[in-house]
């Protein structure tokens, strides 16, 4: 354990001495995927909630495939099948990148966020009291300002507690990384490991240290709900 | 049909691994479940303080962190255990190798008994006081409570948090790919990397998934009107 906490402890930290790596790495991958997941799942919630079925059947497509197949073999499809094909291979542009593990492994973990905060928002967005709603309509808001001022405001609000969830199982799917060989935690973990055979070591220090930022994400989303949702404590 | 290249019955083989693996894990997690979720709802201090322990842990650290620490580190323990037995009695020669099948089993049943249990405790909770007081007034014994009255009543609240632990159960199934378990996922790695077309085989991979996904959704919906017999709908 000293043994690895002295020889790795700067990689498990930020980097070892030439890349991002460890926690800087892992809150990076969590941090990037989850705003564009987030980018991503806004229009498309809005779009879920549409009556017509040529808006909303793509939308429930794209939930049902990256929802219903594991987030391990997305990443396998793009990191390894995706280079692969050839007219990817000869465009240089494609090719430049999807070549790299990082950009493999962010596009994968944000489309696969993106498809269950969509799922997230879908729901809160149908939710919304229809009171709120009509009040708005009352005033005289086009559609636009209804969306901005009243119906994703008060929705995001009601959906932070699933979404945090969802960030926690983001967090943990960051571990997925490390077979692209992104040096993320685990890497670093698994690098000690193959270097000391000391697996318990290893990787119950990585289990430490996700527990760490496990517990920190809770706290920071206890705050967030406490300040965001105290119009609903009863 | 199922000839894909000639990897077809390969590939087929790898998705009866993964459907064995899930429904094993499946039985391991739900007894796990039901254990903690009585731990968790016991008067006794230290079962509590236990159960809390496994569940907050478990669910604090990424499921294929754990899984690379218990898959190597349990063979060491294994190792330990029977070099210890060996040396009190020198006449046995124990010997015993985890493969990545059985250790795929017991450390997502571990891992997913913790979610289980908490699915468990609210369901437990959800059914009425009275329901198990007036069990006790028959003069049934706990056992007998807990089959006839508590079990079928709490299934019904635990059904579609159970679903859903199912599905991720599923889907982390290909996880134990990575320790060496020839699962769907590796079947269509291996099919991928002999014909240079790891996309098309991936493909069929995530397929397999999603029909798996959309049959455990038909089974749910059974299971579900199962055990909503004689609830009554309000109509709205």
């Amino acid at each position: 354990m000293i043994y690895i906490l002295q020889n790795y402890w700067r990689a498990l930290l930020y980097s070892d001495g030439y890349h991002m790596t460890g926690i800087a790495m892992t809150l990076w991958l969590l941090v990037v995927s989850c705003a564009i997941g987030f980018c991503l799942a806004l229009p498309l919630a809005i779009a879920r909630n549409s009556e017509n079925p040529f808006i909303w059947g793509p939308v429930w497509l794209y939930g049902f495939i990256f929802r219903g197949t594991p987030l391990y073999v997305q990443l396998l499809l793009i990191y390894t099948g995706v280079y692969g094909l050839h007219f990817v291979h000869n465009t240089p542009v494609l090719a430049g990148f999807f070549r790299s593990a990082i950009n493999c492994t962010l596009f994968s973990f944000a489309l696969n966020t993106g498809a269950y905060t969509t799922e997230i928002f879908y729901g809160a967005i149908r939710d919304t009291s229809h009171g709120e709603v009509e009040a708005g309509r009352a005033f005289g808001m086009s559609r636009f300002t209804l969306y901005r001022r009243v119906i994703i405001p008060s929705a995001l609000r009601r959906a932070l507690p699933m979404y945090s969830n969802e960030v926690i199982l983001m967090l943990h799917a960051t571990t997925l990384a490390f077979t692209a060989t992104v040096p993320d935690i685990l890497k670093v973990a698994n690098d000690a490991y193959t270097a000391t055979y000391a697996p318990f070591d290893a990787f119950g220090l990585a289990a430490l240290i996700y527990l760490c930022i496990s517990f920190s994400l809770i706290l920071l989303f206890r705050k967030a709900e406490r300040h965001f949702l105290a119009h609903l404590a009863s | 049909m199922f000839n894909l290249g000639g990897y077809g019955p390969h590939i087929l083989a790898g998705a009866a691994t993964t459907v064995e693996l899930s429904l094993l894990s499946l039985a391991v997690s739900f007894i796990l479940g039901l254990i903690g979720a009585s731990a968790k709802l016991s008067k006794n201090r230290a079962a509590r303080f236990a159960a809390t322990v496994y569940t907050t842990l478990i669910r604090g650290v990424p499921d294929l962190v754990l899984m690379l620490l218990i898959f190597y580190s349990l063979q060491i323990w294994i190792n330990d255990i029977t070099d210890w037995l060996n040396s009190l009695q020198n006449s046995f020669d124990f010997e015993f190798t985890l493969d990545p099948f059985t250790s795929g089993v017991v450390t997502l049943g571990f891992i997913y008994g913790a979610y289980f249990t908490e699915t468990f405790r609210g369901a437990f909770l959800a059914v009425p006081k009275g329901q198990l007081e007036a069990g006790r007034a028959l003069g049934m014994r706990p056992s007998l409570v807990f089959r006839r009255i508590l079990f079928p009543q709490m299934m019904r609240y635990a059904l579609p948090g159970l679903g859903n632990n199912w599905q991720v159960i599923l889907k982390a199934t290909a996880l134990v790919s990575i320790i060496g378990l020839s699962d769907v996922v590796f079947a269509a790695q291996q099919a991928g990397e002999a014909t240079l077309n790891t996309f098309f085989y991936l493909c069929i991979a995530g397929a397999v998934y999603l029909v798996l996904t959309v049959i455990s959704n038909g089974v749910l919906l059974l299971l579900e009107r199962k055990y909503m017999i004689g609830v009554r709908k309000a109509v709205l």
